[in-house]
């Protein structure tokens, strides 16, 4: 089989299907909802946005590594704490107008050395020691581990309570009748922009094919040649990367921190990667717009106890009716990436 | 005993019989991470038939065992159809649906919660946590308990060999179900409240933590751990966060080093009570 034909003939392709769904929500809401459901949109799927990219930190190991990590919302919330921590104590005063950004960059760095951190001390430790990880609950239980620690420990070392994160600029963009956060508008490129980027990245480069070879099958992989020990790092290197731009982009977006900002945003990327489907990178970004989406309408319609009930009611359902997702193959790792 | 230990033991014995729920259907292979949402089926089961149905204690709690062992047994159809993964999110999202349900429904009081005016005592906890630990070790000692090994072992050859392991991952669903719809209505009765944002994704990872730390092999396990998790941190006299960060440590050291859990079947049988009578008998029929 060849690993390339991801796009079969007679099928189309993942990306044109999310354009053209968006397309169709924001044309039909213009014409028969009027502003405030536009509106709604938007505001949907900017924070669609931000739970994608963490859907697609889950999805990436997920597909490759076949392993569930639930120390990606602590990487979330890390970035977030440590970036307030930094502005507290005054450790970024040196960069000025522009301490802000240091101060997430720094939160992005130790969220990318947990990751790693994560990486060999339940990866590669039990792979070595077991032969194969990838096969039972054992690293997921190992990470849930992690979730705790780290959790804890900036509990410990920065307080549980919520914080306020300061950013100096509020512009606003005018398109006819919507007012949109130019934050909002930033960060919601600069999260399509990585994912994008990622996912040619997983097409067409070296490390992208050895990926996916080890996503096709590990130890295969290493009989090709395909240096593992030195791929999967790679794979938690990225995890920590998304999972911090999204919990910078977060803290941007919405101006304030807390140790448990990370739990809801994770289980919602959770959602939103099962109902686009498990591994495939376009149909976490998928899921993430619609669960954003669904989010505030559920909250403009139903009110704001009816959220959580939604979402995970028609995840269930999805899981049930279709369990590969809306984009997912449903055994094949060929089309994972 | 002091109001401090018993609130500890209170605790402890409602974990327990939590923990056998999710060991049930473990010991068959599936991982269920949706606890919380059959504890708080039960828990508002009971607290509805108190409060507002006004039955005694002796209808409310075996009717919420009954509702939460129903409600698990419709849910294992759909959820036995996944395997791995996708059958640990589908339990998550079940615990995540139940939990969002109760808070956003007015029925049940929304966030606010409700009020139980039925109070059940300590003994009464103690005995029901006795029984349902005898009941699991029965449970595995049956034929139904060699067949969820067999399963869980390897579910193909199981198969091949002719079980049926779908009805006994049914039953095992079921019951494991029941047991922590029962353990949720201990829990109303006992502290007389309840509210949904108790019953979180978080208290569903504690609670299949205890059984996976504990060890899925024999019905020693969930008690070892459940012992372990909940003695632990009490005798080390560590509070707060503290506590929650040596449980973390305690679990990526157990899955580094033992990852079948503190008790295996064969440190069970090693330690079995019949093997050392029957090592003694032969030391004394050999001098």
């Amino acid at each position: 089989m060849n690993s390339d034909a991801a796009v079969r003939p007679g099928t189309i392709s993942a990306p044109s299907v999310v354009g053209a769904v968006i397309v169709i929500l924001a044309l039909g809401g213009a014409f028969y909802g009027g502003e405030s459901i536009v509106r709604q949109l938007v505001s949907g799927l900017t924070l669609g946005a931000i739970y994608m990219t963490v859907a697609v930190a889950f999805t990436l190991t997920i597909g490759v590594l076949n392993f569930l990590n639930f120390t990606i919302p602590t990487l979330f919330m890390l970035t977030g704490m440590i970036a307030w921590g930094l502005m507290a104590k005054g450790y970024v005063r040196f960069a000025g107008g522009w301490a802000w950004l240091a101060a997430l960059a720094a939160g992005v760095a130790v969220a990318v050395v947990a990751s790693l951190i994560v990486e060999r001390f339940t990866f590669r430790y039990l792979k070595m020691r077991h032969g194969d990880a990838t096969e039972h609950a054992i690293p997921l239980v190992s990470s849930l581990g992690f979730l705790l620690i780290f959790e804890h420990l900036v509990l410990l070392s920065l307080g549980s309570e919520s914080e306020r994160f300061a950013v100096p600029f509020n512009a606003d963009i005018h398109v006819g009748y919507l007012v949109i956060g130019a934050a909002q508008v930033a960060s919601s490129v600069l999260a399509v922009a990585v994912v994008a980027a990622l996912s040619f990245v997983l097409r067409k480069s070296r490390i992208g094919r050895a990926l996916r070879t080890i996503a096709e099958n590990a130890d295969t992989a290493l009989l090709l040649g395909v240096e593992t020990n030195k791929v999967v790092p790679v794979v938690f290197v990225l995890t920590g990367l998304l999972a911090g731009l999204a919990g910078a982009l977060f803290t941007v977006n919405y101006g304030h921190v807390s140790p448990f900002m990370g739990d809801e945003v994770g289980t919602k990327a959770v959602a939103a990667m099962v109902i686009g489907g498990l591994g495939s990178i376009w149909g976490s970004i998928a899921g993430g717009l619609i669960v954003g989406v669904i989010e505030t309408f559920s909250v403009y319609f139903f009110g704001g106890d009816s959220v959580q009930m939604v979402v995970w009611t028609i995840l269930l359902a999805i899981l049930i009716v279709r369990p590969q997702g809306l984009l997912g193959a449903a055994v094949s790792a060929r089309s994972r990436l | 005993m002091s109001g401090y230990a018993s609130g500890i033991l209170a605790i402890f014995c409602i974990n327990l019989i939590f923990a056998y729920g999710i060991f049930v259907p473990a010991a068959a292979g599936q991982i269920n991470l949706g606890g919380a949402g059959f504890q708080a089926i039960g828990a508002y089961g009971a607290a509805w038939l108190s409060s507002v149905a006004m039955q005694p204690m002796w209808i409310t709690i075996p009717a919420a065992m009954l509702i939460a062992g129903l409600v698990g047994f419709l849910i294992s159809f759909p959820v036995l159809r996944m395997r791995g993964v996708y059958m640990v999110l589908a339990t998550f999202a079940f615990g995540e649906a139940v939990a969002g349900f109760l808070l956003w429904t007015q029925f049940f009081g929304g966030a606010i919660g409700m009020v139980v005016p039925a109070h059940i005592e300590l003994p009464a906890i103690c005995g029901s946590a006795a029984a349902v630990t005898l009941f699991a070790f029965y449970l595995m000692a049956t034929r139904f308990g060699m067949i969820a090994r067999s399963i869980n072992d390897d579910e193909a050859v199981a198969t091949l060999m002719g079980v049926n392991a779908r009805a006994t991952q049914v039953a095992a669903f079921t019951i494991g179900g029941a047991l922590a719809g029962l353990s949720g209505a201990l829990y109303a009765h006992n502290f007389s409240f309840v509210e949904a944002q108790y019953f979180n994704s978080f208290l569903s990872i504690y609670i299949l933590l205890f059984v996976l730390i504990g060890g899925v092999q024999t019905a020693w396990g969930p008690l070892v751990g459940t012992l372990f998790f909940t003695l632990l941190p009490e005798v080390l006299r560590i509070g707060g966060s503290w506590r929650y960060v040596v449980f973390g440590a305690a679990i990526v050291l157990m899955m580094a080093v033992r990852p079948q859990g503190i008790v295996t079947r064969l440190m069970a049988d090693r330690l079995s009570l019949r093997r050392l009578l029957a090592k003694r008998r032969q030391a004394g029929a050999g001098a």
